[in-house]
């Protein structure tokens, strides 16, 4: 386990948003009610440029999260190196409030698939991200958020639920858990449980930040609702009504709007995190 | 059932395999179409990303005519890390082994080109050398100056004319390519990369300099060049380019043996 | 021309480029535009990125396509070109089952 004495992260309990570039003018002009940003760590693996520069003039106004999306800690296979030689090179440079990524796999074979792929929840797969959340930290030298993933289908194979998955992970680890309550909206729509009762079974002690994002409404061949996590469109209303429900319980937590497809001008964006903000105002300290 | 990311994976890739079995809707019935949702999530996201990476090939090719070329290209050459502004070196080399497009013999070198613009947007930044020192040399020291170029500098030699071709896809109102080889030069001043076209003489010139050959046997190559091709290698020119490109980032006089 | 009228040439033409430099060097000093240059524009100089969004869209591609006359190489017309023409390749008939690498 981990053991660092520092704390989860260093994000305050306010609305965060998900950076793009096109933003960049604006939120220094006016960020509105954002109090800290989010950048994908595989955006800024270059040697210089606008990126880099980007966000080294940002983080000096503002707590950044690094969130990798792309280090396949789910993956049959060993870590690969050079990429987690990669993030803590961008950790040690920027020296983030806080650092996350996915429980998924996105690399199998050294094909990198670009996709959050699900994994099944058993004793080896839970052993297996547990070394991997172990191996990153000790490289890291801190500790990391784990976010829980949006699912399409189930494993018959599983013999975890995913809350207890993730709880035993943070328990054997340390690590600290990020919750996508847009995420839980759909996959209990998708797989027919109730995304409440997921909420009372998830260890909210170990939420360090919490994730907002829009979904598409498709249907499966039997004609069963089947959620996408597009990220394309506003956060559904009850989407914010299940964040209420995990609030009142977790109280104020760092909360990200996500909008990574057809991004909108800033003041959508914006308008967003204001929302986000009268739901923190109602939670609980 | 156990089902392994070997089989998940080759599924992903191939629509015509099966669904791997052991994978449900939550409610006991088989996953079927469901797969298809992370089929459909690789093959369009990298669909999507090698469409921001390579606008002029997408433009060239026309939407469809790329969305379905390079729904074999990913399939063959899936990215192998996760940082995706590096997606697609391997593009070039596809485009001119892929028979359907072997009369457009021209697409590789735009591919090529667009790739070194990625390149030089991401590259380490820099600061420009001053430039003054080289007045106080005598002409034998300078003949013997070497220089250190940017690291986001990047130099295109190509049969086809390939600035021409990336101009008329890229700047309204730009004229039409005519035939011809060009050599391009892709300067990052500050942070926006540039491609500029080079004059005869040129390109040898900025190769020999960036090989660590003093400016005399770099200005040789560059003149031999030249007069190959009927015309003068103009040396201020040249110099000029690289100066007001901030490309040159130190200047090492010939004095030191 | 001997090696001292070349050498001679040769820094002429270098302090030619030097002194053609004419921006001062307080104008160079400007601030770094860190921003995209256009307000709304995407950072599209920077190839791509990622995303951890799933795409809504399902249009997998089917087993067969066809190339079509779309994209501007319909104008660009190279005389080294085989056959002559710019146009896309004859409505070929493809099986998308090609090398797969």
């Amino acid at each position: 386990m981990f053991d660092a004495d520092q704390p989860h992260n260093r994000l305050p309990p306010l609305p965060g948003v998900g950076y793009k570039p096109q933003h960049f003018s604006a939120i220094l002009a006016d960020a509105g009610p954002v109090g800290w940003l989010e950048i994908h760590a595989e955006n800024y693996m270059g040697d210089g440029g606008r990126p880099l520069a980007q966000l080294r003039h940002l983080s000096n106004h503002f707590p950044i999260s690094v969130h990798g999306v792309g280090l396949s800690i789910g993956g049959e296979a060993a870590l690969d190196p050079d990429h987690l030689a990669r993030l803590k090179h961008l950790c040690d440079w920027l020296n983030p409030a806080s650092f996350s990524e996915h429980l998924a796999w996105s690399t199998h074979d050294s094909a990198y698939l670009n996709d959050l792929l699900p994994l099944p929840y058993t004793d080896a797969t839970l052993t297996r991200v547990a070394d991997h959340v172990d191996q990153l930290q000790e490289v890291l030298g801190r500790r990391m958020l784990l976010e829980n993933p949006s699912s399409y289908l189930a494993f018959d194979e599983s013999t975890w639920s995913e809350t207890g998955f993730l709880a035993e992970i943070s328990r054997r680890t340390g690590c600290g858990l990020l919750l996508d309550v847009n995420n839980v909206f759909i996959s209990a729509t998708n797989l027919g449980y109730s995304p409440q009762s997921y909420i009372d079974d998830f260890p909210l002690m170990a939420v360090g930040e919490i994730h907002l994002g829009g979904h598409d409404e498709d249907e499966d061949d039997h004609g069963a609702p089947l959620l996408i996590d597009s990220h394309g469109r506003e956060v559904a209303d009850p989407v914010w009504a299940l964040l209420d429900y995990t609030l009142a319980r977790s109280g104020a937590r760092p909360l990200l709007i996500e909008w990574d497809a057809d991004v909108p001008e800033w003041p959508a964006l914006a308008a967003e995190a204001t929302r986000a903000r009268h739901h923190l105002a109602q939670a609980p300290a | 059932m156990s089902v392994d990311q070997t089989h998940f994976r080759t599924a992903l890739l191939d629509s015509a395999a099966a669904v791997p079995s052991g994978l449900s809707d939550g409610a006991g019935r088989p996953a079927g179409g469901r797969f298809s949702v992370y089929r459909n999530n690789v093959a369009v996201s990298l669909t999507e990303a090698l469409e921001d990476s390579f606008p002029v090939i997408l433009k060239l090719l026309g939407e469809e005519n790329f969305r379905a070329i390079m729904g074999v290209f990913l399939r063959a050459h899936p990215p192998k890390s996760p940082v995706l502004a590096r997606y697609g070196a391997d593009l070039p080399g596809f485009l001119e082994a892929f028979p359907p497009l072997a009369h457009l013999p021209y697409l590789a070198d735009v591919a090529r080109l667009e790739l070194a613009l990625i390149r030089a947007y991401h590259a380490a930044d820099s600061r420009p050398a001053d430039a003054s020192i080289l007045q106080s040399l005598s002409p034998d020291a300078l003949l013997q100056t070497r220089f250190t170029l940017a690291p986001a500098l990047e130099l295109l030699r190509s049969p086809w004319p390939i600035h021409a071709i990336w101009r008329f896809n890229s700047e309204e109102a730009a004229p039409k390519p005519s035939p011809g080889a060009q050599d391009v030069l892709i300067i990052r001043p500050d942070f926006d990369p540039e491609p500029v076209l080079l004059p005869p003489g040129a390109a040898p010139f900025i190769a020999a300099l960036r090989e660590g050959q003093p400016l005399g046997p770099a200005h040789d190559a560059a003149s031999e060049a030249a007069a190959e091709a009927q015309a003068e290698f103009d040396l201020t020119q040249c110099l000029s380019l690289l100066l007001s490109a901030k490309a040159i980032t130190d200047i090492h006089s010939g004095t030191t043996p | 021309m001997s090696t001292i009228a070349k050498s001679v040439a040769l820094a002429g033409a270098v302090t030619a480029a030097i002194t053609a430099q004419t921006i001062p060097a307080a104008a160079m000093e400007k601030e770094k535009c860190f921003g995209v240059s256009l307000a709304g524009q995407n950072d599209c100089k920077a190839g791509a990125g990622t995303t951890c969004a799933g795409t809504s869209t399902v249009d997998y591609q089917g087993n067969a396509w066809t190339l079509v006359d779309k994209g501007t190489c319909t104008e660009i017309e190279l005389p080294a070109q085989a056959d002559g023409s710019a146009r896309m390749g004859s409505m070929e008939e493809l099986d998308r089952d090609l090398p797969q690498g």
